[in-house]
This record gives structure tokens, sequence and C-alpha cells, in this order.
């Protein structure tokens, strides 16, 4: 199940996950709309070089900085929670719309669950793969937990005391 | 104090809806225990043993009269009459269930309080000096800066699931109240050369399992950036915080393990792409802010008030009082009195609901309806007219709240330890009222002067055994209750990590350990010179050998086995809980 604009969509997309024995550099891309982990696209970038039609997915501890100008040519990028708890993934989140201008679908995948779904909106998350147990139709309650913020992030640019007038005390 | 707009109420609304809603789902069981933990923490709910606590914020320690009122109906509605003020100046409540917490927050919302972020590994209530606004030493008013931090790190969307909690302290006075030292980020507001308004900022304080004392990372951010500079250091540490083992999770670890130089050549890297960008604050937000921070209406008062003058001289009682629990004032006429929530054989810090609400009638009488908590767990009237003094200090007395004792040896500060904590190697509720019964002679206590004790039941260091002048740590050798002893620990101005003075000792044995050590310190002071300046001029040395001399002898009564804090109809009967999550 994939939220996707607020709705809930068939995912179009496969993630590779290396399973036990593969390795990076050999493991099989299948053909298709293939995500695929950061070690394969490193080790395998020529060979996958030409397929448009390819995601990367990124584990918390990550970087996208190491390759910075590879990442605009994927569609999708996913982050993959392997803890709803691992923060990591909101900054590199952040850091991939806010400071290298990424334009794709950024995927939050893996432990994403109903109440995370506001934050993870917020540092410029805009697909969401919950885990196949989960009720996604009513995860999108998530969304609109909070009808303000105080603070910039991805979705607003500014605080709030430059996007509002401020009362004292009403 | 600061006043919500529509928007803070707003939020503080949504807030309750949500939590509402989580704590719906977690009674059906569409959310796990696993799922909803994290929630609740955000919120100040822990599970206890027997019940749930949950510890609501008061933003660096400011309290309405109205707010205080509000404690004092949860603590009836919802709990067992009574409450408890932390170091972390908040105040938490230990015996509620959970489908009342968010009709708590509802009432608390009332009144424009919350408990966002009192727990959880996210930016945890910022605390500040509580005599800020009213010192005499003070430079600039910290508070609206306070809250502007406050602000900008509530429900921040990137640094809810940090590797640990994370705490920021700030102070604007020439000495150092609110222990900026040993906090996450410590910030000290500071003028430069040109009077421009800007912060040094410490990085990586912090105690627990491994004390550090920080490190300044910068020497002067100018106001308008704090909190860009801010985010940078969390954002580093979000994503290069070790989360692989709960005790090296805190910044401390990493500054530690990369060096501060390379830790702030990230921060500063960081800050240059948002630097001067929209998070940049405004005069027109500060100036908002601070119009909350006004000075209340005084008025012209002479500085000394004759009949409080006189009672000083006849009545000792009273001298006593307004010599420890009565601080000076930049308004001539004008004092702040501390409420001393220190008795013999109750967790300091404990209050009840009837002593919430006099301490708010107090506020409302005397102070202009505002009162602080303080680190210390008192609490504080900043703004008294010293010719309100004496009436104040009958009212208090009847309280229970005009101990003399603050910054004596016994306005001690110690953890629930083995009386209550689960994680405990020792009893510290207990060590305090037998170190209390020892040294009950106010004179001795006037005369010894200025010693901060503190009493953590195990490593965790809940109550900052590290930074007392005397320290105690319980520490369980094959399954036995001792205490090692350390002096030389400070909190601020400067803050110091204490020295272990050698092997430890029996439970029995501390009050006469500690009797040795003053006594080491009266005969080499000089003059007005306090426990911890002698330390830090004389060494170690002297202490140790004085209290390792002789056998150290055992308090015959702390030996019998009846000896007992836990008096009979006090309100815990069950292990409540640990502060450290
Ligand atoms: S965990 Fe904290 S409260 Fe419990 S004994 Fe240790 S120091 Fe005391």
């Amino acid at each position: 199940m994939l939220i996707k604009n607020n709705e809930i969509v068939t995912d179009e997309w496969t993630v590779l996950r290396l399973q036990e024995g593969e390795a990076a550099n050999s493991v099989v891309v299948p053909e298709g709309k293939v995500i695929v982990p950061l070690p394969v696209w490193n080790c395998q970038h020529d060979a996958l070089q030409g397929r448009t039609e390819l995601g990367l997915w990124l584990a918390g501890f990550e970087r996208a900085e190491d390759i910075p100008d590879a990442v605009h040519r994927f569609p999708v990028i996913a982050i993959d929670f392997h803890k709803y708890t691992d923060g990591r993934g909101y900054t590199l989140a952040y850091r991939l719309r806010k400071q290298m201008g990424y334009r794709g679908e950024l995927r939050a995948m893996g432990d994403v669950l109903h109440d995370q779904l506001f934050y993870l909106k917020r540092v410029g998350f805009d697909a969401f793969a919950l885990p196949k147990d989960k009720d996604a139709q009513a995860a999108l309650a998530g969304f609109t937990d909070f009808s303000l913020s105080y603070q910039a992030s991805v979705d607003l640019d500014a605080p709030l005391h430059r996007r509002v007038t401020r009362g004292s005390a009403a | 104090m600061y006043r919500y707009d529509r928007f803070d109420h707003q939020l503080v609304a949504e807030r309750v809806a949500q939590f509402r809603d989580q704590v719906r789902r977690r009674l059906s069981g569409e959310l796990k225990e696993d799922e909803f933990r994290v929630l609740r923490l955000q919120n100040g709910v822990y599970m206890q043993v027997h019940a749930y606590m949950m510890r609501l914020a008061a933003p660096y320690g400011m309290v309405s009269s109205d707010q205080m009122r509000m404690f004092a109906h949860i603590a009836r509605k919802y709990d067992r009459g009574y409450g408890h003020f932390t170091t972390r100046q908040n105040i938490q409540f230990n015996w509620l269930k959970l489908q009342d917490t968010p009709d708590i927050l509802a009432d608390l919302a009332t009144v424009e309080a919350h408990a966002i972020q009192t727990s959880g590994n996210c930016i945890r209530n910022i605390t500040t000096d509580e005599f800020a606004g009213v010192a005499q030493d003070e430079l600039i008013d910290p508070r609206p800066y306070a809250e502007l931090l406050r602000q900008w790190s509530t429900l921040h969307p990137e640094f809810a699931y940090l590797p640990r909690k994370f705490k920021l302290s700030i102070t604007g006075a020439a000495q150092d109240r609110a222990a900026i030292e040993i906090n996450d980020v410590g910030l000290q507001v500071v003028k430069n050369a040109q009077g421009e308004v800007g912060f040094r900022v410490l990085v990586g304080g912090g105690l627990g399992r491994t004390p550090v004392i920080g490190t300044e990372i910068n020497a002067f951010v100018p106001w308008q950036h704090i909190i860009t500079f801010a985010e940078s250091i969390v954002r580093v540490y979000n994503e290069f915080g070790r989360r692989d083992n709960l005790y090296k999770a805190r910044i401390k670890i990493l500054v530690k393990a990369i060096g501060i130089d390379e830790f702030r050549r990230q921060v500063e890297e960081e800050w240059k792409l948002n630097k001067d960008g929209p998070s940049t604050l405004t005069q027109a937000e500060l100036d908002r802010v601070a119009a909350c921070f006004t000075a209340p209406g005084y008025v012209t008062l002479p500085a000394e008030d004759v009949a409080v003058a006189a009672l000083q001289r006849d009545n000792k009682a009273f001298s006593s009082w307004l010599k420890r629990n009565v601080k000076s004032h930049k308004i001539a006429g004008y004092a702040a009195v501390e409420l001393s929530l220190k008795r013999t054989g109750i967790a300091p810090g404990d209050a009840t609901a009837e002593q919430m609400e006099a301490a708010a009638a107090l506020a409302d009488k005397y102070s202009f309806g505002e009162l602080r908590i303080t680190h210390m767990q008192n609490l504080v009237l900043a703004d008294v007219k010293r010719s309100d003094l004496i009436a104040l200090w009958e009212a208090a007395k009847v309280q229970g709240f005009a101990t003399p004792n603050i910054g004596l040896l016994t306005d001690i500060i110690c953890c629930p330890g083995g009386d209550f904590c689960t994680l405990a190697n020792a009893r510290s509720i207990t060590l305090a009222k037998a170190v209390d019964e020892r040294f009950d002679d106010i004179d001795y206590l006037q005369d010894i002067g200025e010693v901060d004790l503190n009493i953590s039941g195990c490593v965790n260091a809940c109550a900052h055994h590290h930074v007392g002048h005397i320290g105690i740590l319980g520490v369980d050798k094959s399954g036995d209750e001792w205490y090692q002893v350390s002096i030389g620990g400070a909190k601020g101005s400067p803050a110091a990590i204490g020295k272990i003075i050698g092997r430890s000792f029996s439970f029995a044995q501390i009050p006469e350990v500690v009797s040795r050590l003053l006594q080491v310190y009266v005969k080499a002071r000089f003059a007005d010179e306090r426990f911890i300046d002698t330390v830090r001029r004389v060494g170690l040395d002297p202490f140790v050998e004085y209290v390792y001399a002789t056998p150290v002898p055992e308090e015959a009564k702390l030996l019998l086995p009846d000896y007992e804090l836990i008096q009979q109809g006090t309100p815990y009967d069950a292990p409540y809980y640990s502060p450290r999550f």
C-alpha cells in the first residue's frame, strides 16, 4: 500500500533488498520499476546507467551527499526506516530536498506509521509505504493532526512569525 | 510571563486532540505498546510498575498562579493529592491512569500549559535562571530567548527522534544558576564590544554515567542567528550521534569522539547553509515575545523596611529565614523569596495540593501572581515588597515553606533511590533523612554556609551527584548497599566534576563522613570562604587524610533494622519511577 497525494494508490515499484548470500556487485537487478539499495547502485552504476525507471533507497546511516550528482537521475528515492524511532531519515530527507534540491518522489518505507506521517510530510516526503498489516486508510488522518507549525522546514519556507501576524495574548 | 496568542492556543488544542486519539487507539489495541511508547513519552507520560507518571511542562520554570492552582486540581482529581517538582523546573504526577491523561492535558490547556516534549528523545523543556528578570547580576533577561527557542523546538518535525534526549539551558546573569555547562547545549547571553546581544554557546555537557563539562563551540552568535545555529547543532547530532548504545547516545559522546574542532567544523558547514535564511529571528518577533516579560508594576519603595529590620534584630528565626530564603532584587525595596520544599522524610520537591494552592495564593497576594520552580526543587516568589516579608514569612511557616535552609547542607538534592526506584543500588531519601537529623542545628548549618549535597542512588546520576560540593553515589558491592563520596563538584560558575575521596562507606557511616569533611573545612577556611572554595584551594588531600585517619564509626540508630524513612501513611507504597529516561 502506498500513500501518495493523500490517496491510497497501487505501488508500481518493487524494492530490491539484498538477501542473505547476495552481494551488491553480483545481484541481478530485475527488469521493470525497481528501487535498488545504494550499495547496488555504487557497484553496478555503469550497467544500470541507461535505465530511466530506476529508483534508489537509502538506509538511515547512508548519506545522499556521497552521490550528489546521481540523486537527480532517480525518479524515486526511498528512505528506509528500520525502526520508526530512527530519526536520521528525517534529516536525510531534509538535506535531499532543501540542500540538494531533489525534486522526484521521496518515499518513506519500512516502519512508517500513522503517527509519524505529519512530521514525515513536513520534512519533504511525498510518498509513504506503510507496512502491509497497517490500515493505510485510517492513517490518512495523521496528515492533518496539526493545522499550523511554529518552525520552517521543507513544507514551509518560513517560521510562523514570518507567515502570519502574531498577536499578543488572545 | 509569556501569554498564548490564538496560534499557540490552537497548536496546543490540536496536540491534545492528537494525543486523545492516540490513547484511544492504544486502549483499543490498535496501537501496540512499542508503537505508543514514544508517543506518550513526548507527552510526558511514563509507564511505571503500578501507574502512569506524567511530567508537565513549566517552560523555563515560570508558572502563573492559575497554573499552580491547576496543578493542585490535577493532584486532587487524578492523582493522590500531591505532585513532585523536578530538577528541570517541571512538575510530575506519579499515580495516574492512562485514560485520564488526555483530560489532564485538556485541563492544562485552559491555563496555557502542556506536557509537550517533557520526555522522549527530543528537545526537552528549556531551563533557565530562577531569578531571571530580577537578579542583580543579570545582564540580559534570558526568558524571551528561552520562549523563542521553546517555540522553535516545539513539535520540530526533524528532531522528534533524536539519538537521545536533548537538553538546553540558558542564562543571562554573571553567576550561572542555570547549570549551562552540564546541558547538551548551554547558552549564555552576552554583549559584544559593540554592545550587541548574542550568545556564548557551549555544547556537549551532561552528567549520567559519563559526566562531561560542556565546551565552547562559539563565543558569540548574534541573537538573530541563534535558531539557525541551534538547528545546525541538532542536525549534525541527529545524523551522527550514536544510536547503537543507549549509554553512548548523548551529544557529549559524539563531541568527545570526533573532537570539538571537528564537531565545530561540521556545525559551521551546516550553519552556512541556513544562516541568514528565513529562520533568522526578527526584531519584531523578539519585541512581541519580550513584551510578555516586561517588569510588573513596581512601585517606588525605600530600600529597607523598618519593621523588617527590627524583627531581623529581635527574632533569630526570622533573621535566619531572611538570610537564607530571601534574595536580593534589582529593584530597591523588593526581594525574591524562596519557598522551601525540603522537609525531612519527604522526597525533595514534593508538594501537596493544599500547598500548591497556598503557594498560588501567596503569589497572588505578594508577587504579581507568578511563581518559579527552581532546579533545587523549591519555589520562588520573585517580586515581593520588602515591607511584605514579615507577613509572607508568617504565611510560609503555616505551609511548611519556611525552613531556612536554602543553599545549606540540608537543602539536599536526592533522587528517589532505593525506597522507590527499581534501578537503585542504595537508598537516597533515607540517607538524606539521616544527614538531616545529624545536622539539625541551624546555627551550625548557618555557620557552615553554602554546601550543595547531592545523593544519587545509582550511576544514572538523577540527583547530579557529580556536581554536588559533596556528592554521594550509591554503589553495589556484592549485593550490598555502599556509598561513594566525592567532593569539589559544582554545577556552575564554573562547573566541575567532583573527585572521589576513596573507598566507599556503609549507610550508617555517611553522617560521620560528612561531619569529618566539614570539620576539615572549618579548620582550613579563610573568613567567609565557602566549602567549595576551600576544597578548590587546598585540594583533596587534607580531607582524605582526616576522613580515613581513624575508622569511621557507624551511627548506632542507623543500624537498627527498623530505621525507615517511609513512615506509615505516606502516599508511596510501591516503586514509582526512575526519572532517568
Ligand atoms: S535511576 Fe536515578 S532515581 Fe533511580 S536510583 Fe538511579 S539515580 Fe536514583
